[in-house]
């Protein structure tokens, strides 16, 4: 029996409250994590952690890697190996490609891809409408069994509240949670940021939070009326988070999530029309970027994602009116983390690991985000105070997109193994 | 957000660009007017022209249609001895395609001094002044700025007015839309003035009142001690159809007529940046009446624009010109 030993960190372990001082033992056969042998074979490959922490490989469940169709900005070798330079294990594709992932057909073909490209574990999405329309309902049936984890029509939200239920009600028959970008767009035709002072300051059209507050509000009473789980993608808004909380007070299946831009950026970061500060929904401000803290430190907000969402940068040099929305989130986002919630003393680290990998695993039913014996050995050894300048020009993704470009930031990932197989090494991509 | 600096007071002018009054000092804003009032007196002789800008070449490059603001720059730049030549979207490679980056490189490659830019998209004027070297002018990107629209105004009101210290005027109209609004509340702040806002609550929002004005949807209220009335264009190709009944619920709620207009102080001052909608937000008797200095904000564009023209062609890395006798 080959093993690894990941030797002298500091493990945190949510799933199993380990927090401290221990070994990881790993089955390079089987890629598991074993419970430590009784007898250590002399033979076994060790990784000295020393004043590290090792956790369970970070699981996202809101990316973007373009493929099919917009390969110019990301594919799925690219992003996943963004992922794993960020410590990401597990990352969820949005099926807003080109076509978008409405059919069994491209299912098949990203996860062909996926198995010839990716150096991380990759799952898509299915939509929840035929070609992302808002209209008619997805084969969800056929997704699900062609490998889709949760149905989805990110970048757009369904408008028509009776396709809405519908849907909801059909994906939850196969147990597939249904995750909404939750925006109004009759309220938002047009707009480029958050609505407020910023964006009357810079002459551009607002998007105002009502529209994100309607459409939550929308999916809280159709996850009471339809017993369906409804998550709520990239949350924005203090009334958003407090409709979420109550919702979730009276027992409704909601969740939500929370993105690194949102909590570190607010809309007056747009006053140099900057297109590195565009995206959808837009950066808040500084009221709704407190509400979103408190909503992650009191549970509302359950997991922690990135809408890592490459464009390239032609795309992105031009007006802002008419720059596309997104920013990339994988190979900066735990060090944004850390800066918001635990260098700033908001919460600990086991709290943010859980929320980064054990959650957002659980919320979709991933074989992943935690060390447990038995437990396929995705694992991330990171330093949460290394400091290191972010240089998007360095990064594994194809696109630049970064707004931390330049930023100073406390926390690196050293190491990123999948199945126990090293495929981030602190400084490069390993194998494929 | 910490309050503007009104008292900095700059020996000389430093920026190679213009693109928004709300980075300017009281100090800049005065020099400006200081030397327009020098243009102005020129005006009069009948060699309009100064050899300041000879051998100059501007272009002036209009994304968004224009009559007004484009000709008196083209004006400004021709008594400057300045050559200037107009680009608008139609007639370019834009309409091929071609990047806003790309066509400002291009002009400058040809061995343009400067860009005078017209975009209907915020932010167009100081994107391009970061990429380009010659001083780039902004003349209204979307619902930004139009900075040398509210130094003409301001220009118009000290004229009239002397100091605008504890002046009151009321911006009445659209003002959500209005890139004159904002460079003008700016200006008027920075030069002592009390700004406010009046009309629909749909095109004035609140948060108007963090850049440091007044309120009020009530006519009356805005009309009775205002020393200036600004009137705003109702812009029907901006608005989307949800945020007013209509021009003539527009008219009847806040049309400036002949019984509104006796609110008003007899000696307060009408002024409209045109171009006017007569009969929806004014009346044409009160257009063309004794209050209103519409044609004479027209004549003082030319002047304020020479100002910056110069101002800015001096501050950019080429020779400075000897300031005109």
């Amino acid at each position: 029996m080959s093993l690894l030993c990941i030797t002298n960190g500091h493990v945190i372990d949510p799933a199993t409250g380990r927090d401290g001082a221990a070994d990881i033992w790993i089955d390079k056969a089987s890629g598991q994590i074993i419970d430590a042998p009784a007898q250590p074979p002399v033979d076994a490959e060790m990784i000295d952690a020393a004043g590290k922490i090792v956790a369970p490989g970070f699981v996202d469940i809101h990316v973007h890697f373009r493929e099919p169709g917009q390969t110019h900005k990301e594919d799925i070798g690219t992003g996943s190996r963004a992922a794993a330079a960020g410590g990401f294990t597990s990352v969820v594709c949005m099926p807003n490609t080109s076509p978008v992932a409405d059919n069994a057909g491209t299912i098949q073909r990203i996860r062909d891809a996926v198995a010839r490209k990716a150096v991380v574990r990759v799952y898509p999405t299915g939509c929840l409408t035929v070609g992302m329309a808002g209209e008619s309902l997805a084969p969800i049936g056929s997704l699900k069994e062609a490998g889709i984890v949760a149905v989805t029509d990110d970048g757009k939200c369904v408008q028509n509240n009776e396709i809405m239920r519908r849907a909801v009600e059909y994906a939850h028959m196969f147990g597939l949670v249904v995750m909404d970008h939750c925006e109004d767009a009759s309220m938002t035709a047009g707009a480029v940021m958050n609505e407020g002072y910023w964006s009357l300051r810079l002459g551009l059209k607002g998007w105002p939070s009502a529209a994100e507050d309607m459409m939550i509000a929308r999916n809280v009473v159709l996850s009471r009326h339809t017993g369906a789980h409804i998550h709520m993608q990239h949350v924005t808004t203090a009334y958003g988070v407090d409709i979420i909380r109550r919702a979730k007070k009276r027992g409704i299946r909601v969740s939500g999530e929370a993105s690194p831009h949102h909590l570190f950026f607010t809309d007056a970061d747009c006053a140099e029309y900057n297109t590195h500060f565009k995206m959808n929904p837009p950066l808040r401000t500084e009221a709704d970027r407190q509400a979103l803290i408190e909503g992650i430190l009191d549970g509302t907000l359950d997991v922690l994602a990135t809408d890592h969402a490459p464009h390239t940068a032609d795309e992105k040099d031009c007006e802002f009116d008419y720059a596309p929305f997104g920013i990339i989130g994988l190979e900066t986002a735990l060090p944004a983390y850390l800066e918001v919630l635990f260098h700033s003393g908001k919460c600990d680290l086991p709290f943010l690991i859980e929320r980064m990998s054990l959650k957002p695993a659980q919320l979709l039913g991933l074989n992943a985000g935690t060390l447990a014996s038995g437990a396929p050995a995705d694992v991330v050894i990171f330093d949460p105070h290394e400091a290191h300048t972010i240089e998007a020009a360095q990064g594994q993704s194809r696109s630049r997109n970064c707004p931390w470009d330049g930023h100073t930031l406390r926390g690196r990932v050293l190491r990123t193994l999948i199945g126990g197989v090293t495929v981030w090494d602190g400084k490069q991509i390993l194998g494929r | 957000m910490p309050p503007p600096d009104l008292h900095s007071e700059p020996d000389t002018w430093t920026r190679k660009d213009l693109i928004a009054i709300e980075p300017l000092s009281r100090a800049e804003i005065d020099l400006i007017h200081t030397l327009a009032t020098q243009f102005k007196q020129t005006l009069g002789r009948s060699q309009k022209k100064l050899p300041t800008l000879r051998g100059k070449t501007i272009i002036n490059l209009f994304i968004e249609p224009s009559t007004r603001t484009r000709i008196a720059f083209e004006i400004a730049a021709k008594r400057l001895s300045a050559d200037i030549t107009l680009v608008e979207q139609k007639a370019s490679s834009l309409v091929k395609g071609e990047s806003l980056r790309d066509t400002a490189q291009v002009i400058q490659a040809l061995n343009a001094d400067m860009i005078i830019l017209r975009h209907s998209a915020a932010g167009a004027a100081a994107y391009l002044a970061r990429i380009l070297e010659i001083p780039v002018i902004n003349a209204g990107d979307g619902a930004h700025e139009h900075p040398t629209q509210a130094l003409l105004d301001t220009f118009t009101m000290r004229e009239k007015l002397g100091s605008l210290e504890g002046r009151k005027v009321t911006i009445l109209g659209d003002i959500l839309f209005s890139r004159v609004a904002r460079s003008n509340i700016w200006a008027l702040r920075k030069l002592g003035a009390h700004v406010t806002l009046a009309g629909p609550a749909t095109l004035v929002p609140g948060h108007f009142r963090e850049f440091g004005v007044e309120i009020t949807h009530d006519l009356k209220t805005a009309l009775a001690d205002a020393d200036v009335v600004m009137l705003l264009r109702i812009q029907h190709e901006r608005q989307s159809a949800t945020h007013f009944p209509g021009l003539g619920e527009y008219k009847a709620m806040y049309g400036l007529n002949a019984e509104r207009a006796r609110w008003l102080k007899p000696e307060a001052l009408i002024m409209h940046p045109g171009p006017i909608n007569r009969g929806v937000e004014i009346d044409s008797h009160l257009a063309d009446g004794g209050q209103s200095v519409i044609l004479e904000q027209v004549t003082n564009g030319i002047v304020t624009r020479m100002a910056i023209l110069y101002l800015c062609m001096n501050a950019a890395k080429t020779k400075p010109s000897p300031l005109p006798a």
